[in-house]
């Protein structure tokens, strides 16, 4: 994700670090061709001329020229532009204040009292509405919400039947009436319904249609007056070209929406929607679709993206995926099994088995800082992972306990169960060995040290991957990262400091672990 | 809204006009209206320099033709203006009609048929490119031309879309092979192969679930559904193609090159196009890519498909305007 902005930032930003003292001149050439890449990226051209004159302002003012660092500076004005462009200014928004502390954001479903909320999804087609719908009836539910799926999309083939199918994958009721061909009373009945069976949250599923198509725009019109939705989300395809944001500023004008849903952000995409969309519509991006499952829906949170734009991971989120998955006394007492050097293979399947859980691989690890485009063109070992949890899963528990005191036969007996070679077999379990002597000698450890260990034995050097360095690296000075935001002073690098290193911390151990193991050469972060 | 002028493009173009072009042009009606419109009067009338030149870089842009081809394009107007070759906006037109149409050599955009035996053709793209509704026209188009015509339904991943198939095999009444959700689509392709050639069907159209591009493992799944086609009709698929939704930005460029890559892709379906003011993508790809645009889609009916010509493409992009608009 975002690979090439990440890659044309992180060379602009070298370019004005590299030198001692910066002109002007300096930063207008940098800009032009970040101007060439956001617009590679499809975002909207106004939103070009006005990021790249507005970075350009600040940077050639006194903040940049006369800064000892001026690279550093030249990130934060980037950073904060970057933010504002993708909504950071809505007062609802998460901020991280001083002390690394983050204000969460305000909810992005505002619901209403007396219930039935009614939420109306419309977009063009193929923008993923259907499937956005039966993500956000999950994601309602997992709030305790008990939400009532409506099939109001009349015109596709089969879409009826595919809100059903959603609706029994998601355990979410679907209203649906085969034999009326209109969207209005389809809407207006399902309210109805969700009244008398106590049901707080309506989605209606509308047709995809394209805005300048009068009969349906109209149609869609009318559901707002008789039906009267409390919020009304566009969904919007995260790939669309130069005009097709345009689309969204017209359901806009003749809708009065409430926010945006951008969906496919698992893909390659390249940004440009996410950064239009707020300006050209004036309105919020709700929630973002990251992958074919249905809990494949995050909140969006502008900070986050800017990060994960800029190639500085996405802690954050990160961390809330594993505190989705992850029992905090299991870890505690697992750090301190680590500690001693006595973690069991047993372990390492139950962690790896966690960390697989939080999603796929490829996608948490670009979540880290400077792991994003260290990434683009590797192949993550899911079937490698596999074959891994299958040789521990043959072996006895006795054997997971003290897999050094494996024999051959042993090791033959394993490796026929799990259908590998002897040699994965004594390989994984060299690896482990590997990391669990490692692990114990680096819980003693301060961060800083372990960072440079890690170095040391010459493997990712996350402070050359990432602009301006990485997480574990300590080559700036606190003061640098602090930012005059709107927030009020603030870091840059919010991690670095409080409760979100806390948290990294707690869970750094096991993904680690499992890195270590799949790799055979990724370390510590 | 664009029938008006429909009508008349009809008669100024009296004779030769096939239902097709006029399809095209219909569908192209709001593409030409706002990027035409709009660079015939940014350019008419006025002298060509400098701020001429940035106006017309940022239409170009805008209209999703991509930062490489306008480079190129501004680059050779560029030369033209400095050799003293162009002066003036309307002379702008002319060139940049010339230069567009250049961009496509003659190349073959027919469907290739198999010599003997069912052609299969593959049918793949991301999620809500329009890969179903595009079969929908395909099979309604080859139909039209007295092949018998069988669609296999290869998505049996995403909700329902077996039924959406099934639904339109039923209205264009063409043969359906598919299985339950969930099953393996290489099976199905497996099977469906075996159907067509007993049952002597012309061209076999294989529906695939859409995938991101981005996802290695579904990636491999449908290089491995090719291989099955192959393994079953040696030499098949005959056509693979790629379905590309025309709202989409520069992105498109990289799906293509992540197919290519797993499946081969002989040619694109360049669907809603209907749905874009600015047809800039279908430059974009062929500076880019060298693979034809075989059909676009500009409607939600069976019949709204047109086989893409590239000089009728651009005469329309650059027909006179519609005063009645």
């Amino acid at each position: 994700m975002f690979e090439s902005l990440q890659d044309r930032f992180g060379s602009l930003f070298r370019n004005i670090a590299g030198r001692g003292k910066i002109s002007e001149t300096n930063v207008r050439d940098a800009m032009k061709e970040v101007r060439t890449a956001l617009l590679e990226a499809d975002v909207h051209f106004d939103v070009v001329n006005q990021f790249v004159s507005d970075v350009t302002k600040r940077s050639v003012g006194t903040e940049v020229l006369s800064s000892v660092e001026p690279g550093q500076q030249m990130i934060k004005i980037v950073y904060d532009e970057l933010v504002r462009l993708l909504g950071g200014d809505d007062e609802d928004e998460e901020a991280i204040a001083e002390g690394g502390e983050v204000k969460p954001a305000a909810p992005k479903i505002m619901l209403v009292d007396p219930p039935p909320t009614i939420l109306m999804m419309c977009g063009l087609q193929g923008s993923g509405k259907t499937t956005t719908c039966g993500k956000l009836a999950l994601y309602l539910k997992g709030k305790g919400k008990n939400p009532l799926l409506a099939a109001a999309d009349l015109q596709r083939p089969a879409a009826i039947d595919q809100l059903h199918t959603l609706g029994e994958q998601t355990g979410v009721a679907v209203y649906s009436e085969r034999d009326n061909k209109n969207p209005v009373q389809v809407c207006r009945n399902a309210v109805e319904y969700a009244k008398k069976n106590g049901r707080d949250v309506v989605i209606l599923d509308t047709a995809g249609r394209l805005h300048i198509d009068q009969a349906l725009m109209a149609e869609l019109k009318a559901i707002n007056i008789q039906v009267k939705p409390h919020q009304i989300f566009l969904v919007v395809d995260s790939m669309v070209g130069q005009d097709a944001v345009n689309s969204a500023k017209a359901f806009n004008e003749q809708l009065e929406l409430d926010g945006v849903i951008l969906t496919k952000f698992d893909s390659d995409t390249r940004g440009g929607a996410a950064l239009s969309v707020k300006t050209v519509t004036g309105k919020p991006i709700k929630f973002i679709g990251v992958g074919e499952k249905l809990d494949a829906l995050e909140e969006f949170h502008p900070e986050r993206i800017a990060q994960r734009m800029l190639g500085m991971g996405d802690i954050l989120t990160l961390v809330e995926k594993a505190q989705a998955e992850f029992d905090e006394k299991k870890a505690a007492k697992l750090q301190e099994k680590m500690g001693k050097g006595n973690f069991s293979l047993d372990d390492f399947l139950d962690q790896m088995k966690s960390v697989r859980k939080m999603g796929p691989l490829k996608q948490i690890m670009g979540l880290l800082p400077g792991i994003g485009s260290a990434l683009k063109n590797l192949e993550m070992p899911e079937e490698e992972l596999n074959k891994t949890e299958a040789i521990i899963q043959s072996m006895t528990m006795k054997e997971r306990e003290k897999p050094e005191e494996m024999d051959g036969s042993r090791r033959r007996r394993v490796a026929r169960g799990s259908g590998v070679k002897p040699e994965d077999v004594a390989h994984l379990i060299k690896g482990f060995m590997a990391a669990r002597d490692m692990a114990k000698k680096m819980s003693g450890l301060s961060m800083g040290a372990r960072v440079k260990m890690a170095q040391s034995m010459g493997q990712f050097d996350m402070t050359k991957l990432a602009p301006g360095g990485g997480l574990g690296s300590r080559r700036l000075s606190p003061g640098v990262g602090t930012r005059p935001s709107r927030h009020g002073p603030g870091r840059l690098w919010p991690w670095r400091e409080g409760r979100v290193l806390e948290e990294w911390r707690k869970v750094r151990g096991s993904v680690a672990g499992v890195r270590r193991e799949s790799h055979g050469s990724v370390t510590e972060v | 809204m664009a029938f008006g002028f429909i009508k008349k493009a009809f008669s100024k173009t009296a004779g030769a006009v096939q239902a097709s072009v006029d399809k095209l042009k219909s569908g192209l009606a709001k593409t030409r209206n706002v990027f035409v419109g709009g660079l015939r009067s940014l350019l008419r009338g006025r002298k060509l320099d400098q701020e001429l030149l940035n106006e017309l870089e940022q239409r170009l842009i805008t209209s999703d033709l991509g930062v490489k081809a306008t480079a190129k394009i501004m680059e050779d107007l560029n030369v033209a203006w400095k050799a003293g070759n162009i002066s003036s906006g309307d002379e702008v037109l002319d060139f940049l009609k010339a230069e567009m149409k250049a961009y496509w050599p003659p190349e073959a955009r027919e469907l290739r048929f198999a010599a003997t035996g069912p052609t299969v053709i593959l049918v793949s793209g991301i999620n809500g490119a329009g890969k179903t509704t595009s079969i929908a026209k395909l099979a309604f188009y080859l139909k039209s031309l007295d092949k018998s015509v069988m669609v296999a339904a290869c998505d049996t991943f995403r909700a329902a879309a077996v039924q959406q198939l099934s639904v339109w095999a039923e209205r264009i009444d063409v043969q359906i092979v598919k299985h339950q959700m969930g099953s393996d689509p290489a099976a199905v392709a497996y099977d469906a192969c075996d159907a067509a050639v007993n049952r002597n069907i012309d061209v076999l159209i294989v529906d695939t679930a859409g995938r991101l591009h981005t996802q290695d493992n579904l990636m491999r799944e449908l290089t491995k559904i090719r291989r099955v086609i192959d393994k079953r009709i040696p030499g098949a698929p005959h056509e693979v193609l790629l379905v590309l939704d025309a709202t989409i930005g520069q992105n498109a460029i990289r799906q293509a090159e992540e197919f290519l890559k797993a499946v081969q892709v002989t040619g694109i379906f360049l669907a809603k196009l209907d749905g874009t003011a600015k047809g800039g993508i279908v430059v974009a790809i062929r500076h880019q890519l060298n693979l034809p645009v075989k059909f676009v889609g500009l409607g939600e009916k069976p019949e709204d498909l047109s086989p893409f010509e590239p000089d009728e493409f651009v005469e329309a992009l650059f027909a006179e305007d519609d005063p009645a608009e």
